[in-house]
């Protein structure tokens, strides 16, 4: 690694202050960021650990909308996010318990990387996600691989999900990284429903529309399990091709729908 | 009823309570006053021209000690190779240079062009950054058929081509080889690919050198398999250090599987800079820095026929291999494709005309070496395959056909030049259809399908040679070195055992298995013995641990020892007793006089033997210590017959592995508990090579599995338990423990089954499928099942 | 920068600079080198410790974040005269380790799990394993001195 300073700031304001220097970083959970750090594949000035911060922990629910902290771990979601099963569920399942026990929703929106699981979750969800300064909806918050609608030194304070009426995710893992090879979320509600796939697309995070429009008419297995997506944006590498991510797209879609209903 | 101690017995390992408490001892532990760390500067490109390397910035940066390019090593030796394969015209190998750092080319990503020693290995790498490398790029030689074209690119300049050799085995057998396939009843024809694996041991490589300007002496602490054979070639070929200078430790070696066998130039170049800068110089890989450091395995690929008489009987079989070297020649790189390979292609089999043919290719790529089995997997993975194949056509039970062709007589001299000693591979076939509960398969699959899933039972057998070597065998194969075994017992004067083996444990086991043979051979509590290993400074010269040879090789050197140690205590005793020597007896540790009452303790006489005021000091000296070496006779040949149950996701293409049995002939069996431990975690590794692992390079010779994101390691959710068995030991007839080894059975014996299994899986799923190369990732997998 | 915190009940302090990590600053800052590192890409786990109660890999942590905290390693498992505890006991009766390079994660993991699961079927054993690397005993032994720990019975195929 190289070097930097370390900041470990009590509050959100002297958290983005701190990120007001040239080149600083925001730490949070640091499961991607420190493996990244140690292949010196990023240099920050100073690092802005948002561990310390309190008033991004912590999941609370109220009207139907479940309010997670941008700074809540992996396992607390898993454990404490019961207004909202399927979100939990994910949670559950993201890296190892040990990651869980540090990665957090923030950190994990933030990066945007084109596996993960909690873009799937909070683009399907129509989540909202709260940061310092603003809210941004889902649909406009994710731009792309690790690109994100973010501004220099904006942190996600919280992300508001909405609880829809059914949801599931099913999320095949890629055999090394046990990250997705493909993720599929599914989220019903009374506006219809929503259909979020992470891991295949060279575009990262993306609403399958096909099936959503399907699913809005007849929420069932049946109704997506003749569909099919054009293999042209997705994935290859050397865990699956093209074609093999596109099917894995349909597959897991039915099964969330069939897990889900 | 098990005993509970010595032979046979499974007391807990007194290894494990310093593992269990974090106090155990590995390299990366070792600390030196004064150390300083280096960085290599590694080729990020895997082929080029090195123009120039320019230090001069990078001198000056903080904390730099010193910075070695390959000008600093062009008055020392070149990583030396091991083994020299004559090829089927009689000529040596091709042989390149193997410089600690590089020298006019880089060779593959991940060859080291500099080293930066620093104060901390933050500083060494900064520096390292700020060196300014001139490198032309050349065209990457990758893939073996194009490397073997006639205008290749070389990857090395001053050989004829990019071909190590061309092997055939036996050569003088080809015509009549190809004269039984021609007029075979049926041939059946395979082609497939072993692909590269990573041997992953949890625990990276590390070295730390020292020098001790006052003697001249130099340590070297290295995570090594064989520190013997470390100290023998580095200082022979490389430094130029006498033996007497140089002590090589191995301390705690966080496993091994092959790839710590080897010199690396990391170890050289520790050794060579701690006297350079006058402080001792550590060197921790990083994974990262594993995978394009440490020698590869496998990576062969193979043609494979099989031909049939009208009865089903093999009458001969014919391969065809292209096998990697990588870009350098590591250290028993040469012998892995060839006699570790070639003389395994009978299997279990009958076959009396075999031909196999190799060619070993230089690539830029990293070098490959052997990884547990080492050859061995290579030859049962083809010869399992393609007899599984042929009983699908042929419409015969895989199991029935294994059967039919059995070796059932021993000794049995195979037409690739191994004469097996025993063996009954019937009965292991009989204990794993029993264990495997294949009468049960049905109802099983039955389930399965019910639950929308394709079931298959895979099953093969192995064989393998291990207990490497005879001496005078191994050296008209072409190894340079001998492959005997040492242990030097010694006996403290109240009667405790000291064993200094030159064999190594890296998870072995050895401190607690070394003493349950010799307890029992005195009839003493297995806490009255120590074993002393990795070092050196203490073990007379060893030659180490790899192809399962520790218990079978250096087991019995301690035999050896400790049977010289009893023949001079029956000497002492008959003189305490005033009886003769001959009447002497040895039972529960005391000494007693046929026929009488008169008896002697074992404490007593090894006293006696350090306190020789009775003693015979006319005939024998004082003391009790006995060093052996013993040379084997033959290779030992362990067998099995593995089974794997898989269910498939036909939507997907998941394998599952449901079920994995093994039955194992090793012999005689000292430890239970770590010998089916052995047994477990080969199978791990074999399951890992067949489902999930691969190392890949892309067309530019860039590593794209190049750590644990890409690359697969098995995790505890991909296996089963296992059901092992080894009941069926028929005892080695030429070791004094009658042992065979057990330590790559699992990962040899285990890659066939699971593909059996899928295949088997997808026909019964009327997939017209006949074979998935390794590993069957669901993609794989899937993309077969929609061809 | 300076840091304070409790390892293994004891009060600790130290000099660390930003970028040293947890795991290093236990390896070479205190000296308690049962801590592995075994990748730089946080997937072996040989270097899992507790941080206030809860598994995390700690060269994936900054030993800066552990200021103020309680940290445990495979050091203060055992009991103060070295009797093993019981979940250390169960992977020596059972095999649960060969070379022990992973082991102190597993340990650390196995302690976590039985924490939060006292009594976890197999296929949860083998799950909460997903973030421990195990090249020496193809998990067969570990997944049954857990399992043995928690004073459940081995299924028949793991009995032996």
């Amino acid at each position: 690694m190289y070097a930097f300073e370390f900041d470990r700031p009590a509050t959100v304001a002297e958290a983005v202050a701190a990120l007001a220097a040239e080149d600083a970083q925001a730490l949070a959970g640091g499961q991607t960021l420190i493996p990244t750090l140690k292949q010196r594949l990023a240099s920050p000035s100073r690092l802005v650990s948002l561990s310390g911060i309190a008033d991004m922990k912590g999941v609370s629910t109220k009207d139907g909308v479940l309010t997670i902290g941008g700074g809540t771990s992996h396992a607390r979601v898993a454990a404490e996010a019961e207004a909202y099963p399927a979100l939990a569920a994910m949670a559950g399942r993201i890296g190892d318990p040990a990651v869980r026990n540090r990665g957090t929703i923030g950190g994990s929106l933030a990066n945007n990387d084109p596996a993960a699981d909690y873009p799937a979750a909070a683009l399907a969800s129509g989540a909202t996600i709260v940061t310092d300064r603003r809210e941004i909806a889902a649909d406009d918050y994710f731009q792309g691989l690790f690109t994100t609608a973010l501004e220099e030194g904006e942190l996600i304070t919280a992300v508001r999900f909405p609880v829809p009426q059914a949801a599931n995710y099913q999320k095949f893992e890629q055999p090394a990284s046990r990250f997705a090879l493909t993720g599929v979320f599914v989220a019903q509600t009374a506006d219809g429903v929503r259909v979020a796939v992470t891991g295949a697309s060279e575009d990262g995070v993306f609403r399958w529309k096909d099936a959503e429009a399907a699913l809005s008419e007849d929420f069932s297995e049946g109704a997506v399990k003749d569909l099919t997506i054009a293999p042209d944006s997705m994935i290859a590498d050397l865990h699956g091709s093209k074609q093999y991510r596109a099917h894995l797209v349909k597959t897991m879609t039915v099964r969330a729908v069939r897990a889900a209903s | 009823m098990p005993k509970d101690s010595g032979i046979g017995a499974s007391p807990k390992r007194r290894e494990d309570v310093r593992f269990l408490s974090g106090t155990g001892n590995y390299t990366d532990d070792i600390n030196r006053p004064g150390q300083a760390y280096v960085h290599f500067l590694r080729s990020d490109v895997a082929h080029g021209r090195l123009n120039n390397v320019d230090t001069s910035a990078a001198a000056a940066m903080p904390g730099v000690v010193r910075i070695f390019t390959g000008a600093d090593f062009e008055g020392v030796g070149g990583l030396p190779c091991g083994w020299q394969v004559t090829d089927r015209f009689g000529e040596p190998m091709q042989e390149p240079a193997h410089p600690v750092l590089a020298q006019g080319k880089v060779r593959h990503v991940g060859d080291p062009i500099a080293a930066v020693v620093a104060e901390t290995p933050e500083q060494a790498r900064d520096a390292a950054e700020a060196i300014e490398v001139d490198i032309e790029d050349l065209p990457a030689v990758v893939n073996m058929k194009a490397a073997l074209a006639d205008d290749a690119t070389k990857v090395h300049d001053d050989l004829n081509s990019n071909l190590c050799y061309d092997w055939g085995f036996i050569e003088e057998n080809r015509d009549a080889v190809d004269a039984a396939i021609k007029g075979a009843a049926h041939v059946t024809t395979l082609e497939l690919v072993n692909q590269r694996m990573v041997a992953n041991p949890m625990e990276p490589r590390v070295a730390v050198g020292e020098f001790d300007r006052g003697t001249g002496d130099y340590t070297l602490f290295t995570t090594s398999q064989n520190p013997h054979v470390i100290r023998l070639l580095m200082g022979a070929f490389v430094l130029g250090i006498p033996e007497h200078k140089l002590r090589v430790v191995a301390p705690d070696v966080g496993g091994g599987f092959g790839t710590k066998i080897f010199h690396y130039a990391e170890e050289a170049f520790c050794t060579f800079a701690a006297k350079a800068v006058n402080r001792p110089v550590k060197w921790t890989s990083s994974r990262s820095e594993a995978f394009m450091s440490d020698a590869h395995g496998r990576d062969h690929v193979t043609r494979i026929e099989l031909a049939l008489d009208k009865d089903n009987n093999f009458v001969a079989i014919r391969t065809n291999t292209l096998a990697n070297m990588g870009a350098y020649l590591s250290t028993f790189a040469p012998s892995v494709p060839s006699y570790l390979h070639g003389t395994l292609m009978a299997g279990n089999y009958k076959t009396p005309n075999i031909y196999v043919n190799v060619r070993a290719v230089f690539t830029n790529t990293v070098p490959v070496d052997a990884y547990r089995g080492a050859g061995r997997p290579e030859a049962t993975f083809q010869l399992e395959r393609v007899i599984d194949k042929a009983a699908r056509e042929l419409n015969v039970d895989p199991i029935a056909l294994r059967r039919q062709n059995f070796v059932t007589e021993f000794p049995y001299a195979t037409p690739v030049a191994v004469e097996y000693d025993t063996g009954d591979y019937t009965a292991t076939m009989d204990k794993l259809e029993e264990i495997a509960d294949v009468a049960g398969f049905a109802e099983r699959r039955k389930k399965s399908e019910q639950a929308g899933k394709l079931r298959g039972l895979g099953v093969n057998c192995y064989i393998e040679a291990c207990g490497l070597a005879p001496s005078n065998l191994a050296g008209q194969l072409g190894a340079r070195a001998g492959l005997y075994e040492s242990a030097t017992v010694r006996v403290n004067a109240t009667g405790g055992l000291v064993v200094m083996t030159g064999s190594h444990s890296h998870g072995q086991g050895h401190e607690t298995a070394f003493p349950q043979v010799v307890a029992e051979m005195i009839g003493l509590d297995e806490s009255m013995v120590e074993v002393v290993h990795g070092d050196t400074a203490t073990s007379p010269m060893g030659m180490g641990t790899y192809g399962s040879r520790s218990l079978a090789v250096g087991g019995s050197a301690i035999v050896r020892a400790t049977e010289k140690i009893i023949n001079k205590a029956k000497k002492i005793a008959a003189h305490l007793l005033e009886a003769a020597e001959a009447d002497i007896e040895l039972k529960d540790g005391a000494f007693s006089v046929a026929g009488t009452d008169k008896s002697v303790a074992w404490g007593d006489v090894t006293l006696a033997a350090y306190v020789p005021h009775n003693y015979p000091l006319d005939d024998i000296e004082p003391g009790l210590e006995e060093t052996a070496f013993y040379d084997p006779a033959n290779f030992t040949y362990p067998a099995g017959a593995y089974a794997c149950e898989v269910e498939v996701d036909p939507e997907t293409g998941k394998v599952t592995i449901e079920r994995f049995s093994a039955a194992d002939d090793f012999g005689n069996i000292v430890n239970p508990m770590i010998v089916s431990g052995q047994v477990h975690g080969g199978i791990g590794q074999g399951i890992g090579q067949a489902l999930l692992e691969q190392c890949v390079y892309d067309d530019d010779g860039q590593l794209l599995s190049a750590s644990y994101m890409d690359y697969a390691m098995p995790r505890a959710d991909d296996v089963p338990f296992y059901s092992v068995d080894h009941s069926c030991g028929t005892p080695c007839t030429h070791n004094p423990l009658g042992v065979k080894g057990c330590g790559e059975a699992g990962a040899i014996g285990s890659p066939p089954a699971v593909v059996n299994a899928v295949i088997d899986a997808l026909q019964s799923g009327g997939k017209a499928v006949d074979h998935i190369d390794m590993p069957m990732s669901p993609a794989r997998v899937w993309a077969a099942m929609n061809a | 920068m300076h840091i304070s915190l409790t390892v293994n009940g004891t009060e600790k302090t130290g000099e660390i600079e930003g970028r040293t990590l947890l795991s290093g600053f236990l390896r070479d800052g205190l000296g308690l080198t049962g801590t592995h590192v075994g990748c730089d890409t946080s997937q072996c786990g040989a270097c899992v410790v507790h941080v206030d109660g809860v598994a995390v890999k700690s060269c994936t942590m900054f030993a800066a974040e552990a200021d103020g905290c309680a940290v445990d390693t495979i050091e203060g498992q055992a009991a103060p005269d070295g009797t093993l505890n019981v979940i250390q006991q169960a992977f020596q009766d059972h095999h649960g380790l060969q070379c022990g390079f992973c082991t102190p994660g597993m340990v650390m993991s196995a302690a976590a799990l039985l924490k939060e699961n006292p009594k976890p079927t197999e296929a949860e054993v083998r799950a909460y394993l997903e973030g421990n690397l195990c090249r020496c005993t193809g998990y067969h032994n570990i997944v049954r001195a857990i399992l043995a720990a928690s004073g459940q019975d081995l299924p028949a195929v793991a009995a032996e």
